[in-house]
């Protein structure tokens, strides 16, 4: 009897002890912030709603298209409320290098072990992959041995006549530039700007659009305004799936990520490191290909059995799609020579 | 006595000011908040950045980007004004002249396209004028031409899109001012012998200067800041002003590199204003009297 009332009182304290431990979890929340749309939706189900689970911890979420100078202006005001924020690399090593991004201890990230050393820098973590590829048009070019397959060929407008549209931005354009030039996938770095520009000055007056958002390079694909397109692979592969007569190659894709970083000062330091380390998860990142068409950051995904293999092939990461494209470095992008080389741009496109 | 006595309508005066003041005194305070602050601050952090500099206005001035863009910008804005006046004028004409129902059609034809939003009609302009788009269709079925034209991810583009755009900025000051014409004054020209046109000329159209300089200035200025227009339907050639501003944002570490690109637009923006109010007075321009 005392004996069963000491369980019971146990038993309750117990309960007691995990309810608090419970709310106190609770309490722990952070402020993330991507780039809304399909792509945060997508991520919501795959990575944070199951890592939020996982760990006991509240993700708020904010969007926003342009996250840079917001979250500038936050950490100089000296009270961020974001925590983390998913944004192209560049951004994330700009921000270590001006102080507005927390340095990573990677200790504290067992997750990223797996991931190749250019995935990671010490404030930045890859999320997912895409890829800057070749698309055209099906109904010009049906025939697949005919149809254009390198950046050369792009470059080539004898043999490849039609209509082109280049990304408005020297990031990926220059390195297609190269390419086109001759230059190997993997030799690419550091760029020769010189070189770059020269070649795009060749195709700059066959160039009929430089698009500056996704949406717009994948209307101009559909509607015919132009035959060949520089785009994101997941923006032709969205018309693909409309039933849009388009495809890509990923051959001299050149794979771009979005990373993970912290900013200083975040308000939930802590929380958001253990957030960090859930969100590159292999079996959280392999949920992701299923409700988006960008690749895991964390090529363990690809090993975690949940990515179907016809999937695998469609995926900008794969390691089989990985092999024949160039993997962008954001450490040359944002060195003076990077920095310089994009400043460089405008000047080119008003000539 | 005598100094005691004041002019009871002197005094009224006095009294109608002080509440005339009272009475701006809410307006005064929102600009001082929402423009005069803003724009100091912007004004400042172009200046400085952990002490004095005029590292960005030196850029500005020495980098052909800045004046290319600068050149294009002004260029776009005066002949979008030029061509809103030839299409806004008769149509304000039109609008003062004709009788009820018909002056009610014509403006809300004018400001039914006003109450879109910006972002959607720059893209119906790109599903008209593209290159499989509607206009080019049309033109191709008729024989008129055999290749598409080139009317959009270009400047002329931009122009058309912004033109319509801003199109009621120019008729809606032309209108009021078009109204207030008395009617009599023309039949007195006719009676005296003058033609239509030329009562017209020596007539109408002087007494309607005030808003044909309202509606310059107002489309001029708003033609300047446009951002999402040539960014749209400009193909990415089109680089204005607006579009250096961001850019700046993204390029450098300091604010102060987007700001002085703005302050360098409103002190053009200031001398223009300047410049048109010796012609003619600042308040005859904004449609008093």
């Amino acid at each position: 009897m005392a004996k069963s009332l000491n369980f019971r009182t146990a038993s309750v304290a117990a309960g007691f002890f995990l309810a608090m431990l419970g709310s106190a979890m609770a309490a722990e929340q952070i402020m993330f912030v991507s780039q809304g749309g399909a792509y945060q939706k997508a991520q919501t189900i795959a990575i944070l709603d199951p890592s939020a689970k996982k760990l006991g911890i509240t993700i708020n979420q904010d969007s926003v298209p342009d996250a840079w100078p917001i979250m500038r202006s936050q950490v100089a005001s000296g009270k961020p409320t974001w925590d983390v924020v998913d944004v192209a690399t560049n951004f994330c090593l700009r921000g270590g290098e001006q102080g507005i991004v927390e340095k990573l201890d990677f200790s504290k990230i067992p997750n990223a072990a797996a991931m190749p050393a250019e995935y990671r820098s010490d404030y930045s973590v890859a999320y997912e992959f895409y890829s800057s590829v070749l698309g055209y048009n099906l109904k010009k070019f049906p025939d697949a041995a005919s149809a254009p397959k390198s950046w050369a060929d792009f470059w080539d407008v004898k043999k490849f006549s039609g209509r082109r549209s280049l990304r408005n931005h020297p990031l990926a354009t220059l390195e297609a530039a190269l390419m086109a030039d001759g230059v190997a996938p993997d030799k690419l770095y550091p760029l020769d700007v010189e070189r770059a520009f020269k070649k795009l000055e060749e195709i700059k007056p066959n160039i009929t659009v430089w698009w500056t958002s996704g949406a717009q390079s994948a209307q101009l694909l559909n509607d015919g305004e132009v035959d060949m397109v520089m785009a994101w692979n997941g923006r032709i592969s969205a018309l693909t799936k409309e039933g849009a007569k388009v495809t890509y190659t990923y051959n001299q894709g050149i794979l771009q990520s979005t990373s993970l970083c912290v900013l200083k000062g975040a308000p939930n330091l802590p929380t958001a490191i253990k957030f960090l380390n859930e969100a590159v998860d292999p079996v959280h990142q392999a949920n992701l290909p299923l409700h988006i068409d960008y690749g895991p950051a964390n090529p363990k995904a690809y090993d975690t059995k949940v990515i179907s293999e016809a999937r695998v092939k469609e995926l900008p990461s794969a390691p089989e799609n990985a092999k024949v494209q160039a993997l962008m470095s954001y450490a040359w992008w944002t060195s003076p020579a990077g920095e310089a080389a994009e400043k460089r741009w405008l000047q080119f496109m008003q000539k | 006595m005598t100094t005691q006595t004041i002019d009871p309508s002197l005094r009224h005066q006095r009294r109608e000011q002080a509440l005339m003041t009272l009475l701006a005194a809410p307006a005064v305070l929102v600009i001082v908040a929402l423009v005069v602050i803003p724009v100091g601050w912007l004004a400042a952090q172009s200046i400085y950045d952990n002490g004095f500099t005029l590292e960005h206005y030196r850029r500005i001035f020495t980098e052909e980007v800045y004046w290319r863009s600068f050149a294009l910008t002004f260029r776009i804005a005066l002949m979008v004004t030029l061509l809103t006046l030839l299409l806004g004028y008769p149509v304000a004409y039109a609008a003062a002249h004709a009788k009820r129902p018909w002056n009610v059609l014509i403006l809300a034809c004018v400001m039914l396209p006003f109450w879109t939003s910006v972002l959607v009609r720059a893209y119906a302009w790109l599903v008209l004028l593209q290159r499989t788009g509607v206009a080019n269709q049309l033109l191709e079925r008729f024989g008129l031409i055999t290749e598409p034209l080139a009317m959009v991810h270009n400047e002329l583009g931009t122009v058309i899109a912004t033109v319509h755009i801003l199109l009621p900025f120019m008729v809606l000051p032309l209108y009021s001012t078009m109204q207030k014409i008395p009617r009599e004054l023309m039949l007195a020209g006719a009676s005296l012998g003058g033609g239509p046109l030329y009562s017209f000329l020596r007539i109408f159209l002087p007494l309607s200067l005030p808003g044909v300089v309202a509606g310059l200035t107002l489309v001029f200025v708003l033609t300047l800041g446009f951002y999402i227009t040539p960014e749209l339907l400009g193909g990415g050639r089109t680089v204005m002003i607006s579009m250096v501003v961001s850019r700046n944002v993204e390029l450098y570490a300091q604010w102060g590199a987007a700001s002085a690109v703005g302050v360098v637009l409103l002190v053009c923006v200031l001398a223009i204003f300047a410049a048109v109010g010796r012609i003619i007075p600042l308040d005859k321009m904004l449609g008093q009297k």
